[in-house]
């Protein structure tokens, strides 16, 4: 039976491994915990989740297999964090029952929550048809409609009659979350390269008594300190579709700021074309060339961009697509530049990743970074920065 | 040996549960948590419950995890052999046990903290794999194998700056500090404060949690800080009606410097405040 347990784990994509099963095996035969499901639950967490970002999918996990529930497929990809389905639950009484009956009973109202959430993409309040808050729909939380589903209304019902994995308390650890500034530097360092450079100022031990014994007299050695030797050139969006994002930008410069020695940053508006800017509020009088850029920064430099990448497909593809003034070249052919000049090159997208697939412009971008786009939630940038270090 | 909290520490249930499964498998617990919900803690009232001796090991940006194990001193056996010490013919003076090896050099078990490992080079975890899962190292200058004689139990605390790797995640248990709820607070406040007058308890966490519950602050009040500051108000005897009023969004608490560590958190708070203030009047 445990066996279908660590499978079921498997398949929620937890990071288990058969040591850590073969662990909870064995603390169970030496009688760590009692018979009662609460002490399971505790035991088998401590021993196969590592992360506390994990606790929220091990939660729904145990759920699943201790209940016999099936989820829902898609429901978990579908709804953004603050109104998530909590539990779908149905608080009804007699009459209300037989009102629906009158929508087709709970398994046609399943189907159409399902369907409703394929169509929805955006949070919603009000209105009669769609999941949100305060509306008349059947779906959603603090609704009229007796018929309705809630979803994630914060209910004051009385702790210890809710099961410990049913709480989900761990929700808002899961690493889909926003970044702050102190996740970001995490994620950046990963970029760290050690390499000793510079004026030789730290005492070298080692050589030090080496080169004594062997020449008999005292020979002092010095060496350059270790630094961090990774060079990066910070493209940025700015403008336009990109004012949503101003927090979030903001805090991933000021967090690669502090994290590299050698950091430049540009900035550009929807896409790459002939020249870029550092300030502005001087961007129509001090421009840098494009074409000096790849010039100037070496292709050791590790290049990432940062934008919606949200635009007309034209603007990418056409010359003189450009919104602000007549370029003469596709912004294509320059980002096609960049990732020829610099090897190791990433664009981060802000929006999230659930809706690319609807924007043709950020397919053609990601088609022309040769996938290698990501989305700016902690698991991206981590997934980012790893492409970067390869 | 099982650990069921102690009068100065309160324990919750799934704590308690990964304490004593660490110890009756003899691998070492990562525990994780906000600053200042007694990860370090936890290992000293371990140790004072079972009544074992505990070894501290506090991990810098410097530490390396060679120093956990030994260190030979090559520096004093130079200086010795310049002087003619009959002491340098003896590799074995000049080799200074770290507490990894002190703790598996005792005859009886012993609690063992590696404190704050996030804090080292992001390798220093894959090179303890070894020594944390069969306890045992070698010693290459003597060419001896160390191994534990009775394995220590091992708790290791991590603030999460840095991600720790897959292999050594594998060998240990794993809990993380929830911040605790007001029930549980209000044990662990009687823990240290059993004097305490139940009012001023009573307003003191309600002000407390508010305080919590404001958006945006940098560094959010932590249990370390809820005990400096009742034992601030404990000292200055200020009473219980200080703390009430008719809304409480409207009065800045008394010694609000213990709760709030940082010069834009308190601004924002004050700020808050006087919003509050402007709009019931």
């Amino acid at each position: 039976m445990l066996i279908d347990f660590f499978f079921k784990l498997k398949t929620h994509k937890l990071p288990v491994s058969i040591k850590e099963f073969l662990t909870l095996l064995e603390a169970l035969q030496k009688g760590v915990i009692g018979s009662s499901v609460d002490d399971f639950y505790y035991l088998s967490r401590t021993t196969l989740v590592k992360d506390e970002a994990n606790f929220d999918k091990f939660d729904r996990a145990f759920a699943e297999f201790w209940e016999g529930v099936e989820a829902i497929p898609g429901i978990e990809a579908e709804i953004p964090l603050e109104w998530l389905l909590k539990q779908a639950e149905l608080t009804l009484t007699d009459e209300e029952k037989k009102l629906i009956e009158s929508l087709g009973g709970w398994e046609k109202l399943m189907e159409t929550l399902k369907k409703r959430l394929e169509e929805q993409k955006e949070r919603h309040q009000g209105g009669n048809k769609w999941i949100g808050t305060g509306g008349t729909s059947p779906f959603g939380a603090y609704g009229f409609n007796p018929e309705g589903i809630r979803i994630g209304q914060k209910t004051s019902r009385n702790r210890s009659a809710v099961k410990v994995w049913d709480q989900r308390e761990y929700q808002n650890l899961d690493d889909s979350v926003e970044l702050g500034t102190r996740n970001i530097k995490v994620a950046l360092r990963r970029l760290r390269k050690f390499a000793r450079q510079g004026a030789p100022e730290e005492f070298d031990l080692e050589n030090t008594i080496n080169s004594t014994a062997k020449k008999a007299y005292l020979d002092i050695h010095m060496r350059p300190e270790r630094r961090n030797t990774v060079k990066v050139l910070l493209l940025l969006d700015i403008g336009g579709s990109m004012d949503d994002h101003v927090k979030l930008c903001q805090e991933m410069f000021s967090a690669a700021k502090t994290e590299f020695k050698h950091l430049e940053h540009f900035y550009f508006h929807n896409c790459l074309y002939d020249f870029v800017w550092k300030d502005n509020r001087r961007r129509h009088s001090e421009r840098t060339r494009t074409w000096d850029l790849l010039h100037k920064y070496g292709h050791d430099y590790k290049v990432i961009f940062v934008g919606d990448a949200t635009m007309s497909p034209y603007e990418i593809l056409q010359p003189g697509g450009s919104i602000e003034y007549f370029n003469e070249e596709a912004g294509a052919v320059w980002v096609k530049r960049m990732t020829d000049v610099y090897q190791k090159c990433v664009w981060l997208n802000p929006e999230p990743e659930e809706i690319w697939g609807y924007r043709q412009s950020v397919q053609v971008m990601k088609e022309l970074m040769g996938g290698r786009m990501f989305p700016t939630t902690i698991g991206g940038l981590e997934k980012a920065m790893k492409v970067l270090a390869k | 040996m099982r650990f069921s909290g102690s009068e100065e520490y309160v324990s919750t249930e799934d704590l308690t549960l990964a304490v004593n499964a660490a110890i009756t498998l003899e691998r070492p617990l990562l525990i994780k948590g906000e600053p200042g919900t007694g990860k370090t803690m936890l290992a000293v009232q371990v140790a004072k419950a079972l009544g074992l001796p505990l070894l501290e090991w506090h991990i810098k940006s410097t530490t390396k995890a060679q120093q956990g194990l030994y260190e030979y001193d090559a520096v004093s056996r130079l200086r010795d052999s310049q002087l003619g010490d009959p002491r340098v013919q003896d590799i074995h003076n000049y080799i200074v046990k770290g507490m990894l090896w002190q703790a598996f050099s005792r005859d009886t078990p012993c609690v063992l903290l590696i404190d704050e490992v996030d804090k080292a080079d992001i390798e220093f975890p894959n090179d303890l794999l070894r020594e944390l899962d069969r306890m045992e190292f070698y010693v290459y200058e003597t060419r001896e194998l160390v191994k534990a004689r009775q394995r220590p139990i091992v708790f290791i605390t991590s603030n999460n700056e840095k991600e720790l790797p897959d292999a050594f995640l594998r060998r240990c248990f794993f809990h993380y500090i929830r911040f605790p709820e007001k029930e549980t607070m209000e044990k662990i406040v009687d823990v240290h404060y059993p004097k305490l007058k139940k009012n001023l308890l009573r307003e003191a966490l309600e002000v407390f949690f508010e305080i919590r519950e404001v958006p945006g602050l940098k560094k959010k009040p932590s249990t370390s800080e809820l005990l400096d500051w009742l034992k601030l108000l404990l000292s200055e005897d200020i009473p219980p009606e200080a703390l009430r009023s008719k809304d409480r969004k409207t009065i800045i608490p008394p010694l609000h410097g213990a709760l709030l560590k940082n010069e834009q958190d308190v601004h924002l708070f004050e700020r808050l405040v006087f919003m509050t203030r402007a709009k019931n009047n």
